[in-house]
């Protein structure tokens, strides 16, 4: 006996669309590496937006690292307290801080700032007919406007990142001496005595792909934006709600390879 | 005897473009001589700015031939097309002045890119000039929001200029101006053309502009080329598909 399958035609259409959406993101990703690699190179822009997305961005990144670092110490420590493991707090920090959450929480961070920047800032160029006009002029608005965004989010999120992780750790130093008293220098011997080249690498690694990703989703979103104003506040939201959940996507990515190259 | 036939340097032929089932251009048809200026006339939504999209290369045709300077424009790989594109000049609607830049940047940016090897004297001297001939030198290091719409329209003009292409497309040049800017923006094509003898095509419906500007009026109807000639001739036409425009 055949069971008939009804499968409604808007999940069909929904999942045509996604098949498509995924396919130009491929596309547009398979360019930078065909078009935006090649010389010449945009330097001084390149360098204009590093200076944008990474100096720009460190303020945020800091003030949020630091809460991130003393909020985590402060809802660590009742817990190791009753297991009457305190003394491990700023080990468990350490490893918590510079293996998932440092790397994440920055990239999510920066998802938010530079994503939807880079997708208001690119559909409101295609809106008002910037970026054709660059195409008229003979320059390639690939090459200028993405390659370097790209180029520089994913240069610039591991450097934050590191940074990142530092102020968090100190976040983390002063969460301890709150009810405690520990130095400077017996907390970070703590927290470097714990860690290993296996956690910080990959760590750094899967950064390199999460910057490349916000900026992929930022420069697609805002060159594929649809005429205006409302086109590119959607062109904006998605970018970041996009480049989230391929952060996360990543990550989980990230922790199986490491785990199969016997990294964890 | 004795007459010299005039180049032609945009010969379009069979022209189709449509987006999925609405075809837009349907087999258009259009020849522009060298030094001349043919307006293309026609209602919102004719496909007058599909026309020229097609003409630079931004959009595609689905069929038919577009012939700049006896080089097959639809037919063209990218590198050709930038290449192309040095020779013609487009005049966006929307003026699309980069906003993150200043007056002197907007004018230095397709100078650099294009001629990698310029000095950067001679690259100022460029921008002040073509500056100079829109009479806006003191808006060189302002921001495009801080100038007027006409003043807008005027840089554009000079950041069109500046390439010294031959040819220029102007999606109507003259629309949201007010009546006394859209003269002096009528005044200023017809001086640079006369001063760099570029050929154009202008999309308008502003009447005025058309009188203006053109030599040859062509009227773009249910996307075909419905009719061509003077603006006398087609003041003088009874035909209400051609007296619509000029009641």
């Amino acid at each position: 006996m055949v069971i008939p399958i009804f499968i409604p035609m808007a999940l069909i259409v929904s999942f045509k669309k996604f098949l498509d959406e995924t396919g130009n993101i491929a596309r547009f990703t398979g360019r930078f590496f065909s078009v935006g690699m090649k010389p010449r190179y945009e330097n001084r822009e390149l360098l204009n937006q590093c200076y944008n997305i990474g100096y720009l961005s460190f303020p945020l990144v800091a003030l949020t690292a630091f809460i991130m670092g003393l909020v985590l110490t402060m809802q660590l420590r009742p817990s190791l307290v009753d297991y009457g493991v305190e003394s491990q707090l700023p080990v468990m920090v350490g490893l918590a801080i510079v293996r998932e959450i440092g790397p994440v929480i920055t990239a999510l961070i920066f998802a938010g700032k530079i994503g939807s920047s880079i997708g208001a800032e690119l559909g409101s160029m295609k809106v008002t007919e910037q970026i054709d006009a660059m195409t008229v002029s003979g320059i390639k608005p690939y090459k200028y406007l993405v390659a370097t965004r790209v180029m520089a989010t994913t240069l610039m999120l591991p450097l934050l990142t590191i940074l990142g992780d530092g102020i968090s750790l100190f976040g983390s130093y002063l969460g301890v001496n709150i009810r405690s008293v520990t130095s400077i220098d017996l907390f970070f011997l703590q927290v470097f005595k714990s860690l290993e080249f296996s956690d910080v690498l990959p760590s750094i690694i899967k950064t390199l792909f999460f910057g490349f990703a916000v900026g992929i989703v930022g420069c697609y979103k805002g060159f594929n934006s649809s005429k205006g104003t409302q086109g590119v506040g959607i062109s904006a939201n998605s970018a970041v709600v996009l480049s989230s959940v391929l952060i996360f996507i990543i990550d989980l990515l990230a922790v199986q390879i490491t785990e199969l190259l016997g990294l964890n | 005897m004795g007459t010299t036939e005039v180049e032609s340097v945009i010969v379009i032929k069979d022209l189709v473009k449509g987006f999925g089932d609405k075809i837009i251009l349907d087999g258009f048809n259009l020849t522009v001589k060298k030094g001349s200026n043919v307006v293309v006339l026609g209602k919102s939504g004719s496909g007058k700015s599909v026309l020229i999209k097609c003409i630079i290369g931004l959009l595609q045709p689905d069929s038919g031939s577009i012939n700049v300077f006896k080089e097959n424009i639809p037919g063209m790989n990218e590198d050709e097309l930038d290449k192309a594109r040095s020779k013609i000049g487009f005049l966006f609607q929307s003026n699309a002045l980069y906003d993150s830049m200043t007056i002197r940047e907007n004018l230095e940016f397709p100078l650099l890119r294009h001629w990698v090897d310029i000095k950067k004297e001679e690259v100022n001297r460029l921008v002040k000039e073509a500056l100079e001939n829109v009479d806006l030198l003191h808006t060189l290091d302002m921001m495009p929001s801080e100038l007027s719409g006409g003043m807008l329209k005027r840089v554009a003009l000079a950041r069109t200029m500046i390439l010294r292409p031959e040819v220029i497309l102007y999606d109507e040049p003259t629309t949201g101006l007010d009546p006394v800017t859209a003269r002096e923006i009528e005044k200023l094509i017809l001086k640079l053309q006369k001063k760099n003898h570029t050929s154009s095509i202008i999309i308008s419906h502003d009447m005025n502009c058309v009188k203006n500007t053109a030599d040859l009026v062509v009227l773009l109807l249910e996307g075909k080329c419905y009719i061509e000639g003077t603006y006398e001739e087609l003041e003088q036409s009874s035909d209400q598909n051609i007296k619509q425009f000029f009641e």
